[in-house]
């Protein structure tokens, strides 16, 4: 008798790998954290995206942490110490701004462009936040939870001609 | 932006935007202020790498922006490049990414994840098996399996065979691009002994699916040890073919010495990685500085440029062939008996001969592969050293057999953005050259 996978969920067979160290911020510490991350030697932005909690309400965070619709995560890499440090912001659904890391680490400036297209995050200072993957005449942020899938109908039959 | 007031009410733009007749992504007006701001970060370069005293306004003022792409046969796809030209020589750069972006990370919220590998092998379509590879180790961290080492050297094999053919094919585009045309054909035809080695595995040429979670899927083919050796034997002994067409070469030492030039700092500052960031002399490749699969148990050597140009890429990405048919070669060796996926009947569907024999057997297989299989609550970040840099997947589970967000860094799409530091002050016609050189795929750059 084989084990229905549904049954078996959620045991993992061994502990998880040691995770990165993780830091939660809001978003008006987000770039003080950063910058003293930046001062302890971490060189490299080595990522940046936002995720929308707003269908999964019940994650874990620590003690103290308020938990918002938005987060920021950014990976932060140490070169020289050959380790990565993750900063995770709370941004409100009310207010989804956070300061811009582009003083810090210019190579945010795609990456933010990205979370502000996908998420509708407002990164305060960026020098040009526009959309980057999007057409620049897109409605909605297309990575928020509350945004359909397959929005555009598609049309078999009786489609209207091309003129 | 006034009158969509939605879901929620964004407040209004702290930025200026600077609204044309085409848009914001236009290139600001040619009056000194802009200039100096905009040379410093609307073009991308980072604050302080110019010094604004360079900045000859008078001049500027009869500087003409031509758009290169999305529809040339050298920005490797639908690249488009902004260029600000004074005669030949370019002074800013903006490229525009956003052609073929296609929603894949929205896509991968959709899909279980054993459907999961087939989307993102789909981005890269280069190393293929890399996207894979960095998802399915996003997804095991999750899941908290171990796999058995035959899953891992088997997954080592691979991805350095795919590193392989993702420089062979950079190697024929770069040729083609400085006018090489035997190089290209060269690339292309060593390319294919590996190609042809993968679908024998895998039954696909590209975008293969064949790394999974929970292992590989499938064995490696009898025989495959001799394959692997000619594949070994063959490239390895045109490299030094190249080596005589190219390295040595004075027209192509000329197009690409001192040119597209990036300094260890820039490149830092822009998180670029892979053999961009290398040929600065950083010595940065997480299959040593983070291993991860069993790096740590082969002997390579990580190649370092020097002087950050064209030819240190050139010279980086042909000796990491070299490299990687070195490691190649340990696994030959050391390739150990058993498993090839995880025996956990959580992650593992039943083998094909026990869904003959057993109801229970094929119930746990129809049920794995329609409704997958549930990954404990909780993220992970995981980055593997793909042939263009570091390729990182950022993993959201909420318990269901669906990723609630699944990012992927791009290191195509983040390196795009040392362009223009490397094409400033250069010559257009180097420009073609310069965008070789970064390797970009775009299909990973806009996903």
């Amino acid at each position: 008798m084989t084990v229905e996978p549904a049954e078996h969920a959620g045991a993992p067979a061994s502990p998880a790998p040691a995770q990165d160290a993780i830091v939660f911020a809001t978003p008006e510490r987000h770039h003080e954290v950063v910058a003293q991350l930046m001062r302890d030697g971490f060189e490299m932005c080595s990522d940046l995206c936002a995720v929308d909690y707003l269908s999964h309400p019940g994650r874990r965070v620590p003690e103290g942490v308020t938990k918002e619709r938005f987060e920021v995560v950014v990976n932060l890499l140490s070169l020289s110490k050959k380790r990565r440090v993750e900063v995770r912001t709370q941004v409100p659904e009310a207010n989804p701004s956070v300061p811009s890391l582009f003083d810090l680490y210019p190579g945010t400036e795609a990456m933010e462009r990205e979370a502000y297209d996908m998420h509708g995050i407002v990164f305060v200072g960026h020098p040009d936040l526009t959309r980057i993957l999007m057409p620049e005449d897109w409605e909605g942020h297309p990575l928020r939870k509350d945004y359909g899938v397959g929005r555009v109908p598609v049309q078999f039959k009786d489609a209207p001609g091309p003129r | 932006m006034s009158d969509d007031r939605n879901e929620m009410s964004i407040p209004s733009r702290p930025w200026s935007p600077r609204e044309t007749s085409e848009g914001s992504q236009e290139l600001a007006p040619m009056t000194s202020a802009a200039l100096e701001h905009s040379v410093g970060s609307v073009l991308r370069l980072p604050e302080g790498a110019l010094d604004s005293g360079q900045i000859d306004i008078e001049r500027a003022e009869d500087t003409m922006i031509i758009n290169m792409g999305p529809q040339h046969p050298s920005t490797h796809g639908v690249l488009r490049l902004m260029l600000e030209l004074e005669g030949e020589k370019v002074l800013r750069t903006k490229p525009v990414v956003g052609y073929l972006h296609t929603g894949m990370e929205k896509t991968g919220e959709e899909l279980t994840y054993v459907q999961g590998a087939t989307n993102v092998t789909r981005m890269d379509y280069l190393s293929p098996l890399h996207n894979e590879l960095v998802f399915s180790l996003a997804t095991e961290a999750l899941l908290g399996v171990e796999l058995p080492p035959r899953a891992t050297w088997i997954r080592m094999l691979m991805c350095e065979l795919n590193r392989v053919s993702s420089h062979l094919m950079w190697m024929a585009t770069n040729g083609m691009d400085l006018g090489s045309t035997s190089m290209m054909i060269y690339g292309f035809r060593e390319r294919e002994l590996v190609l042809e080695f993968f679908q024998k595995t895998t039954g696909l040429r590209m975008n293969h699916n064949y790394i999974r979670p929970g292992g590989v899927a499938a064995d490696l083919p009898d025989g495959w040890e001799d394959d692997v050796e000619i594949i070994c034997d063959t490239v390895l002994e045109r490299t030094y073919e190249y080596d005589e067409l190219l390295t040595g070469q004075p027209i192509f030492r000329e197009r690409t010495e001192a040119v597209g030039n990036i300094t260890a700092e820039q490149a830092v500052a822009l998180s670029a990685t892979g053999p961009i960031l290398r040929s600065t002399g950083v010595p940065w490749d997480l299959r040593r500085a983070m291993p991860y699969l069993a790096y740590d148990a082969v002997d390579f050597d990580v190649i370092v440029g020097t002087y950050g140009d064209n030819f240190d890429r050139y010279s980086i990405r042909l000796n990491e062939i070299r490299e990687s048919i070195r490691i190649i070669r340990q696994v030959l060796e050391q390739m150990p008996r058993g498993d090839y996926r995880v025996q956990d009947a959580k992650v593992t569907p039943p083998p094909r001969r026990r869904i003959d024999e057993s109801m229970e057997a094929l119930i746990h297989h129809f049920k794995i592969f329609t409704e997958g299989f549930r990954v404990p609550e909780g993220e992970v970040y995981v980055a593997v050293e793909s042939p263009r840099g570091e390729l990182g997947c950022y993993l959201v589970s909420d318990g269901t057999s669906k990723p609630y967000r699944m990012h992927i860094r791009g290191p195509s799409f983040v390196n795009l953005q040392t362009l223009p530091s490397m094409l400033r002050g250069g010559l257009i016609a180097d420009a073609v050259a310069i965008i070789s050189s970064v390797d970009p795929v775009m299909g990973e750059v806009d996903r």
